[in-house]
């Protein structure tokens, strides 16, 4: 274990009403590292993830980041302190190019005075962003209307969203959750790329044999309670994964 | 003059009660804002008017007739206008609050203004209760409130059309899902709230007279009251109604009838400024909903 | 660029395909420059409203000289109402902004003596200022609350004035200052609406007014990016209530009176049917909207209270039948050709 985690997530609750969506998650993320967090439907990673970020307040617990405590703080200071996420479900700005939906991130006081102001600056570094993830440049992608694009490069605009915020951290929920296989297969170098640039990410997902392949160590959550943790084929040999495994499928 | 002051306050916050809930019911099960519910309230008022003086029906018999063409008329909204402005809220606030105005404006216009535009008393009898005066008209609007209440709620707990009306306010989508028609049910929940403006107009104008500055007023009251106590929550419109009824009427017997308005203004500023979403708001806040 | 739009009501299957004019393609590129036809055809739409607004003022009689001055006062509070709307809040008082204006240029003018150059912008911020912190607390609502509450709080302002009879009560401030001419007068309110109208449509094509407008269709996905979507949204409200502000501290001297008037529902329909009959979205549609409805309603005084009917039904027919404006429809025919094709 790293000497002092970039994340610690203590002791975190949430209730939905009488519905206990969290109860009692805690777990270390180190800097550099890729998480996997894992588990049925309804198990509440995202909800986890909503927690992180402040856009659910916690009923109990501390979440505390490079130091900070940061549970209960609005997401907006969450993120300006270099948390990115993804959302599951990718909502665009239909009516705009691709590029310009790349402006609001870029107009975020994090980034801001990095990007440069001036009229058309930003789209500049906005059309750079998207050819990372995959915008083919000669082919005008970019400049299509969100609305035309299909849904794999709806998820790539959707990391290049996160990316586009210098993050720290990087939450990617259900990233590749409705894409292709080979959707999928490009969009992994993207994700090796930011580990090698240091960045810290977590992933949840439903495809594991990709996730497996590329993430440090799995996190398996079953009625929002780490039920197992460990390396990435360990986890599903645990008897309790596997039950809720197989058991939410029989 | 202390318990007249409170049962003059119960009649008072039990027709803001009356007022808003046809409003909040609306809301509450398909999301429209009814703009026009103010307008509503006239029209039924002078449309009772009309059947009663120009064709000499029975008060009663008035009365039934013209509740039931308000309640079709908030149907037909939903049919005509309302159905093909669904789900854009700049559009069925605009398209609501314009049916309303030219409905108002139109009566004005036609000069149905004056003392002699009011509605009959169901039974002209006055009695004193714990040495306050206090007629039976007062009495029915509390007793008629009470029966709606229980009513609308046995209605939307043990009926199937109101289990539909509470399933599309908690889930569009899963109701949808489950079969139940979402535009039929929004339209029955249009036309159920203009209903109700029509029965309080029935029950409330015998108190005063029907004018179209008495619309606007009613829309404000209706609105203050969702406000306070939170849209779409009924048990919230019950509490606000008591809040403001008690608060008006109390200041209007000890301080002073102009500060009323500037009672129930402060009301919906410190409730918005300490719980913008009201006393019992489902509606969360930005930063809650995902 | 082709949109195609299929008829239905046509039996032979034919549909309209709409296509860029070829001067459009052409201008929308630094080639523009190259003659005088595509810069006429890019300066056009701008310098014609301009000299047209500056020239009005001396051809007019007297009578529409004072049309004029309402046109571009509604002009203005429409576009006020047309920020809001593009940064998600649908306001149903207008009169708010327009009253608090004009309240406080006529206070300050009244009892403190302040000569119309100082009250004017002062009242337009302090106005602004005041109506944005009454609605911060909605701010953090979606939905229609805002509807609600800016249509109730200047209705209940009219029954405070009346009762605790504040700043003259019923009978109003008079008496104020006007400003010295009449031709200043014109060209001050031209000016700035000309001014508010070119301003802000840039700000609100430029990233700053990118962000307001994403708020409105996804404050999630803005909140995602670290931007405080309350502080944006209060921006926009102050801006708004700002120009409304301004309008309302204008007419205040040039009436030379303020009082419970001011908060008339008048201020607040007959701005949203502007913006609604023109267009939402564009500023320039408010504009327009204004300058139609207006002189309309100048027209039909003969018929006094159906004026507001019509502008009722107005709002009706218009967002259910044409709900995009008529700036839209005319910017569409400027900028494409249609034709029909068979299919």
């Amino acid at each position: 274990m790293h000497p002092s985690p970039l994340l610690k997530v203590a002791g975190l609750y949430k209730n939905f009403g009488g519905v206990q969506a969290i109860h009692d998650l805690s777990f270390d993320l180190a800097r550099g590292e890729l998480l996997g967090l894992i588990g049925p439907n309804g198990s509440g990673k995202t909800t986890a993830v909503n927690l992180i970020t402040g856009f659910v307040k916690p009923t109990e617990g501390n979440i505390i980041y490079n130091g900070q405590n940061i549970s209960g703080l609005p997401p907006y200071k969450i993120i300006r302190m270099g948390i990115a996420r993804t959302f599951q479900m990718v909502k665009p700005f239909y009516q705009l190019p691709a590029y310009k939906n790349m402006i609001i991130p870029l107009y975020s006081p994090r980034v801001k005075k990095r990007v440069g102001g001036k009229y058309g600056d930003r789209d500049a570094v906005a059309l750079d962003l998207l050819e990372e993830v995959g915008f083919e440049r000669d082919a005008f992608v970019a400049y299509k209307s969100a609305s035309v694009l299909p849904q794999g490069y709806l998820k790539r605009l959707e990391l290049a969203k996160a990316i586009a915020l210098q993050p720290d951290l990087i939450i990617l929920d259900e990233l590749f959750s409705g894409l292709s296989l080979a959707e999928v297969a490009s969009i992994v170098p993207i994700i090796e790329k930011l580990r090698l640039e240091g960045k810290t990410i977590i992933m949840i997902e439903h495809r594991l044999k990709e996730l497996f392949r590329i993430a440090d160590r799995i996190i398996v959550l079953n009625y929002g309670e780490k039920i197992a943790e460990g390396f990435s084929n360990e986890v599903m040999e645990s008897d309790a994964v596997k039950k809720a495994y197989l058991g939410a499928e029989a | 003059m202390f318990i007249g002051t409170v049962l003059y306050a119960v009649v008072n916050s039990v027709i803001l009660a009356l007022l808003a809930i046809g409003f909040n019911l609306t809301f509450g099960i398909s999301g429209v804002a009814n703009f026009a519910y103010g307008a509503l309230y006239i029209m039924s008022a002078y449309l009772s008017w009309m059947l009663l003086n120009l064709l000499e029906l029975p008060f009663l018999l008035a009365a039934v007739i013209s509740i039931l063409i308000t309640t079709l008329c908030g149907a037909l909204m939903y049919r005509f206008v309302l159905l093909r402005v669904r789900g854009q809220a700049l559009s069925e606030v605009i398209a609501t609050f314009g049916i309303g105005l030219a409905i108002l404006e139109l009566f004005r216009y036609l000069g149905f203004v004056g003392f002699e535009y009011t509605l009959p008393v169901l039974i002209d009898h006055s009695f004193v209760i714990f040495g306050a005066y206090i007629d039976m008209q007062r009495i029915l609007i509390v007793i008629v409130g009470a029966v709606l209440v229980i009513f609308l709620w046995l209605f939307t707990h043990h009926t199937s059309i109101g289990l539909a009306f509470r399933g599309i306010a908690q889930d569009e989508r899963t109701a949808l899902s489950l079969g139940i028609n979402s535009d039929r049910i929004a339209t029955l929940s249009v036309s159920f709230g203009a209903g109700l403006a029509a029965i309080a107009a029935t029950i409330i104008i015998p108190l005063g007279s029907i004018s179209p500055s008495e619309g606007y007023d009613v829309l404000i009251k209706a609105l203050a009251v969702c406000i306070i106590g939170g849209l779409g929550s009924t048990g919230g419109v019950i509490v606000a109604s008591f809040v403001i009824g008690f608060a008006e009427r109390f200041t209007d017997s000890y301080i002073s009838s102009h500060w009323t308005m500037i009672v129930s203004l402060a009301a919906i500023l410190i409730v918005l400024t300490i719980k913008p979403s009201g006393l019992f708001g489902k509606q969360k806040e930005l930063e809650e909903r995902i | 660029m082709r949109n195609a739009q299929l008829n239905s009501t046509d039996s032979k299957h034919r549909r309209k395909e709409r296509i860029d004019r070829g001067i459009k393609a052409r201008s929308s590129d630094i080639f523009a420059l190259s003659s005088w036809r595509e810069m006429l055809y890019l300066a056009a739409p701008r310098c014609i409203p301009i000299v047209g607004c500056l020239m009005l003022p001396l051809v007019l009689g007297i009578y529409w000289q004072k049309v004029l001055l309402s046109v571009a006062v509604f002009a203005l509070l429409a576009i006020s109402w047309d920020i809001l709307e593009q940064s998600g809040m649908i306001s149903l008082g207008q009169a708010l902004f327009f009253g608090m204006g004009a309240y406080t240029a006529g206070v300050f003018n009244h009892y403190f003596g302040w000569p119309p150059f100082l009250t004017i912008p002062f009242a337009s911020i302090l106005g602004g200022l005041i109506s944005t912190v009454i609605l911060l607390p909605v701010l953090r609502l979606r939905g229609i609350y805002f509807s609600m509450v800016t249509l109730i709080i200047p209705l209940m302002l009219v029954r405070i004035v009346e009762a605790t009879r504040i700043f003259g009560g019923t009978e109003g401030l008079s008496g104020i200052t006007p400003l010295p001419s009449k031709w200043l007068e014109l060209y001050l309110i031209v000016g700035a609406l000309l001014g508010a109208l070119f301003g802000f449509r840039r700000m609100m094509g430029s990233d700053y007014g990118l962000v307001l407008k994403a708020i409105r269709d996804n404050d999630r996905s803005v909140m995602n990016a670290g931007i405080n979507v309350y502080w944006f949204k209060a921006q926009a409200l102050f801006i708004a209530s700002a120009i409304g502000a301004f309008a309302g501290a204008f007419m205040t001297h040039v009436y030379m009176f303020v009082g419970m008037p001011v908060f008339a529902l008048d201020y607040s329909i007959l701005p949203i049917a502007a913006a609604v009959v023109g267009g939402p979205g564009t500023l320039a549609g408010a504009t327009l909207g204004a300058f139609i409805l207006v002189p309309l309603s100048e027209i039909l005084r003969g018929i006094g209270g159906l004026r507001i009917v019509i502008y009722g039904l107005f709002l009706v027919v218009f967002i259910v039948a044409l709900p995009e404006g008529i700036f839209h429809y005319i910017q569409r025919k400027y900028h494409q050709f249609e034709r029909w094709v068979e299919v």
